[in-house]
């Protein structure tokens, strides 16, 4: 039962009666009554997580949602670390930067937190056991893979999304991500801010499925995701 | 016939029309112009044409939008195209390799769009003529230096950078009923972004200044001035879907990272808005 205690409110907001009045303009954003929240939490939350030996993503939009939402998990304990002892011989503009980047990512994880309520994913365990945080090449190579990989899921989810609402969200989201994969591919080679690794012939970024994208995201994380459920059209 | 009340009702009817023309201002203006030269019986199928142009503009299906991101191409295009041709402008090196591959994106961006349009059974709209000294034609705007010093075009392609990134935002809802078109114009929005970002990377360097960063801050214009103010305001907004982003969860997060955390869109008015002065009759 522990790990629910963060369903149902988020750490450290003391303050409920906010959080109370936040969630219900978010239920009427999300176009949720709180009657379907509270039903679809007391039917399915308990035990959904042990299903298929990974954590659910769930169904339709919110699926979409809780996918986005892992990401930023994943991404925001990323640069949390990276924050927290930066890599050898770091310049004071790079150590500037890279902290608004972290910043963004715990506002981008916070935000579906909040927005979810209970029905968000649990807590996702990372495993980031194959980054040295002390080496330059290590962390920026890692952001960078984490940066591409979250542009091309933002653009591959896009067209699973229903709610033109929630489109928009994650539009708003994903140019603040290619702006944060510009600027690691520039710190590690200046001008590969949009090279042929990920640009093709006609202009275009990367999209990729959600599969192929938590196929990737896997090899950072303890946690097993099972998204089954998501849409695939 | 009292235009007055006429825009009047048509404001109660459709509370966004000076989001469909650019103001009550501009809608009265063009009326006078389109009055003076024809006789007042024929003012309602007059009036009836400067609507239907209006609402033509923001028609939300799927070819209006790629028309519109064609012009918006041709815009971008032609702007490195010329920068990059033009002498003692752009410093060989690293800084002449980023323009020439943004350069070379653009169009490949107007010739995908183009074919876009095409496989719809649509034509093309054609290349407006462009001033991009901001001056509508008179080529002495503003913006006159703009290939001549390396900071104002830097300033300026700052400028339609981040407006494109707003632009194709703005339209993503209205491509969601066509998957294809949808990812695609997804896939164009993002690589704005990264040149975007790059772009305020070079004028960082450029300047030394630390208050340019990759992301927008605020509504901030990253020292270019009121001139571009358009294209950044709503940038501030740190209120997203209900939820208020500074501080959130006792997450020590400032405005200004709550800001930068989240890219606004802008709507096609506003987007014609600022390019207008770019454009030459």
């Amino acid at each position: 039962m522990e790990k629910h205690k963060d369903l149902i409110k988020p750490a450290g907001n003391a303050d409920l009666s906010a959080y109370g009045s936040q969630r219900r303009k978010l239920l009427s954003v999300f176009g949720y009554s709180a009657l379907t929240a509270g039903f679809l939490a007391a039917c399915n939350k308990d035990d959904e997580p042990m299903n298929n030996g990974g954590i659910d993503l769930g169904s339709g939009d919110i699926g979409i949602l809780n996918y986005a939402y892992a990401l930023e998990q994943l991404e925001a304990a990323f640069y949390t670390q990276v924050a927290t002892s930066f890599y050898t011989g770091i310049t004071p503009s790079e150590q500037a930067l890279l902290t608004d980047i972290r910043d963004h990512e715990i506002a981008h994880r916070e935000f579906f937190k909040t927005a979810l309520g209970n029905q968000a994913i649990v807590d996702l365990e990372v495993d980031f056991s194959s980054i040295n945080f002390s080496s330059r090449d290590s962390v920026l190579g890692t952001a960078k893979a984490f940066e591409d990989l979250g542009v091309s899921a933002y653009n591959g989810a896009g067209k699973l999304i229903v709610s033109p609402d929630y489109l928009l969200l994650a539009g708003k989201i994903v140019s603040v991500e290619a702006r944060h994969a510009a600027y690691i591919r520039d710190l590690i080679s200046n001008g590969s801010f949009a090279d042929s690794t990920v640009i093709d012939v006609n202009g275009l970024d990367t999209s990729r499925n959600p599969p192929d994208v938590l196929m990737i995201a896997s090899g950072f994380l303890k946690s097993k995701i099972n998204a089954s459920n998501l849409p695939t059209s | 016939m009292n235009l007055h009340n006429i825009i009047t009702s048509i404001e109660k009817t459709d509370p966004e029309v000076y989001d469909r023309l650019d103001s009550r201002r501009s809608a009265m203006k063009s009326f006078a112009k389109i009055g003076g030269k024809i006789a007042m019986a024929a003012v309602p199928i007059a009036l009836g044409s400067m609507f239907k142009k209006a609402y033509s503009q923001t028609t939300t299906d799927i070819e209006g939008v790629l028309q519109y991101a064609l012009t918006l191409e041709y815009l971008e295009y032609e702007f490195y195209q010329k920068g990059s041709a033009a002498a003692n402008l752009v410093p060989a090196g690293a800084p002449a390799g980023a323009i020439a591959t943004i350069r070379d994106h653009e169009l490949a961006h107007v010739n995908f769009l183009k074919a876009a349009i095409t496989s719809l059974g649509k034509t093309p709209v054609s290349k407006p003529n462009f001033d991009f000294s901001a001056g509508s034609g008179s080529m002495t705007g503003p913006l006159a230096t703009v290939f001549t010093d390396y900071p104002t075009f830097l300033a300026v392609a700052q400028t339609f950078e981040d407006t494109g990134v707003r632009a194709y935002k703005g339209q993503a809802a209205n491509l969601i009923s066509n998957n294809d078109v949808l990812t695609a114009a997804l896939n164009i929005h993002s690589v704005e972004a990264r040149h975007a970002a790059h772009i305020r990377y070079m004028r960082r360097n450029l300047s030394g200044s630390n208050s340019i960063k990759p992301w927008i801050t605020l509504k901030d214009t990253g020292g270019i001035g009121a001139l571009v103010q358009k294209s950044y305001d709503g940038e501030e907004v740190v209120v997203q879907a209900g939820v208020t982003i500074t501080n959130i969860n006792g997450k020590a997060i400032s405005a200004e990272a709550a800001s930068e955390a989240f890219d606004e869109p802008l709507t096609m008015a506003q987007v014609l808005e600022i390019v207008t002065p770019f454009l030459a009759p």
